[in-house]
């Protein structure tokens, strides 16, 4: 079980509390009827899934019901940060012991 | 290869057990090879099984990062049935029973296939209506399935508690007796040792960190953690872990992987007599033939690579399996484990090709893949060997998701499987 700190209430909550919603910084297109079938897909089928640093959505369900938005290690599954629903993707380079998603491994083209 | 029989085991017996030899060979890594293939579970040894035994083609590596049967292949409750809804799905999970059957003979390895039944159990009226439109569309195909009064259900499995104070009583059950179960670890090493004896490398300890291209895009090798090692093709089949290899090619996927949980109970006497589960109450029980009882739990709510999973999680199935079968409250859990399942949005694998020529993956089983093992090698080899999919595979494309002709057994099902 997590402990999850909620940005509204400013406490750290057992995860009992929460409902993970998604991958955050999602946005839906507003011309969601115009736009083609490859870019309603990416919108809605398509995830990141990282190994290391993943930008998530959570709801406070049983507190305040808010949602907001954390930076979670899935590795670890230690919370980096979390912040208000509306606010930027923090930057997180230099946050000591992450497990960022390698992209070194690529190579060639 | 030295055959396995009665015969070879009473010499053995009588020589003190001392030429039995190994199962398979652990060759170093070639420079390069015809087909590669990520990741040592049943699936992708399953795949390299079938490409040398149906193909001929018996210059292939099997590379896992860590040992082999070690990911989901080793951690799962081994529930084997073939019950769904769509045709798609039945003619898949189907042709992998078929193959279950007569899997020992083909191996000639124990796999211990054991068809003692596969019951799952209705709560609500919900469940009553949903599974009886699987046992008509399930007949249509050709695939076994029954419906069981809650005291057919009992007479089954006598240890169920059909009783109507319950706190979610019985109100029947979907029966398929050809469902069962199969020794998770005999899988991965008896594909793994036929297949070695055909000539496929099977190296352990050896983990994919990139993936290298040619000029025009196609797939020329990987980099592992032993260097570079080029190949004609290369088959990913890793899992929890495929939308990290996939994303050395730049290959996005519809994926997202959660941990799965499972435990086993301290050994008793036989006492249960088939495989029971419960969406509704999520739990999912049978007794291995070593006594433990192997239950199984749900998936966590957030993403995650971290093979562990909360205790809720477990509690909660726990509470289940003790209003269900309450002989078991005084049971004493002995061990439990996760693993990392990786769920497409339709919950229906993937089986394809993919945009980058030469490179193949077979993924998205999420909670359910093993009893699929022998069917998804089987077709992922012949997709491999001819760039071409098997009729029973040519729906499980990734390109479904921007088409919208999913194999929709999430909105059948609604829940693990
Ligand atoms: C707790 C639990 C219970 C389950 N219960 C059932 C059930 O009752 N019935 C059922 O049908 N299914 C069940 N499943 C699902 C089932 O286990 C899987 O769908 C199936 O085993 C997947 O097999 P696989 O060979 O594709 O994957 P795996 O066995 O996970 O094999 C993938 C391999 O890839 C390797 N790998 C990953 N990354 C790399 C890399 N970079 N380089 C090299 N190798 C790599 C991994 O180490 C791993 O060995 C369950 C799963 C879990 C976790
Ligand atoms: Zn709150």
């Amino acid at each position: 079980m997590l402990l999850i700190h909620c940005p509204y209430c400013e406490e750290e909550r057992p995860e009992m509390e929460f409902r993970h919603a998604g991958e955050a910084h999602l946005e839906r297109p507003k011309n969601i009827a115009e736009i083609s079938d490859e870019a309603f897909a990416a919108y809605f089928f398509y995830r990141d899934n990282p190994k290391g640093v993943v930008f998530e959505r959570w709801r406070h369900l049983h507190g305040c019901a808010r949602f907001f938005n954390a930076a979670r290690d899935t590795v670890s599954d230690k919370f980096l940060t979390t912040y208000k629903a509306g606010q930027p993707k923090p930057d997180l380079v230099g946050a000591a012991n992450m497990n960022i998603p390698a992209k070194s491994g690529k190579s060639g083209k | 290869m030295r055959r396995y029989s009665g015969f070879a085991l009473v010499r053995e017996a009588m020589r003190g057990h001392k030429g039995w030899g190994q199962q398979w060979s652990s060759p170093e890594p070639k420079k390069e090879y015809d087909v590669i293939i990520v990741g040592a579970g049943g699936h992708g040894l399953a795949t390299a099984y079938y490409l040398a035994k149906e193909h001929g083609i018996t210059n292939i590596a099997v590379l896992e990062k860590g040992w082999l049967g070690g990911g989901n292949t080793g951690r799962n409750t081994t529930i084997i049935r073939s019950n769904y809804l769509y045709d798609e799905s039945a003619g898949l999970y189907d042709h992998a029973v078929k193959l279950w059957e007569n899997l020992s003979q083909d191996l000639n390895y124990n796999v211990m296939y054991s068809p003692r039944g596969v019951m799952m159990l209705a709560h609500n009226v919900h469940d009553v209506q949903v599974f009886k439109r699987h046992i008509h569309a399930n007949r249509l195909n050709g695939v076994d399935n029954e419906w069981l009064t809650p005291e057919a259900a009992k007479e089954y499995c006598p240890p169920l508690n059909i009783s109507q104070s319950a706190r979610y009583p019985v109100m029947g059950a979907a029966l398929q007796r050809r469902g069962g179960t199969a020794r998770h670890d005999a899988v991965a090493w008896g594909y793994a040792r036929a297949a070695s004896d055909r000539g496929v490398h099977v190296i352990q300890n050896c983990e994919v960190t990139g993936v290298r291209r040619g000029g025009n895009g196609q797939v020329t090798g990987v980099e592992t953690s032993r260097g570079f090692i080029g190949a004609k093709k290369v088959g990913v089949v890793a899992a929890g872990h495929t939308s990290v290899i996939m994303e050395m090619a730049d290959v996005r996927m519809p994926l997202e992987s959660f941990p799965l949980q499972a435990l086993v109970s301290e050994p008793v006497k036989p006492c249960f007599p088939c495989v029971v589960m419960s969406n509704t109450v999520h739990a999912y029980i049978s007794q291995s033939d070593k006594g433990e009882l192997v239950i199984g739990a749900g998936t966590d709510q957030y993403t995650s690579y971290s093979q562990t999973g909360g205790l809720h999680i477990i509690q909660h199935t726990l509470d289940a399996i003790c209003e269900m079968f309450p002989m078991f409250t005084r049971m004493k859990m002995l061990r439990s484990w996760g693993g990392i399942v990786d769920v497409t949005p339709d919950r229906s694998p993937i089986i394809a090709k993919t945009p980058v020529s030469g490179l193949y993956v077979n993924c998205g089983w999420g909670t359910g893949g093993f009893k699929a093992t022998p069917g998804s090698g089987h077709v992922f080899a012949h997709t491999i060997a001819n760039d071409n999919p098997h009729r029973i595979n040519t729906a499980y494309t990734i390109e479904r998701f921007n088409s919208g002709r999913l194999i929709d057994e999430a909105a059948a099902a609604a829940v693990a499987h």
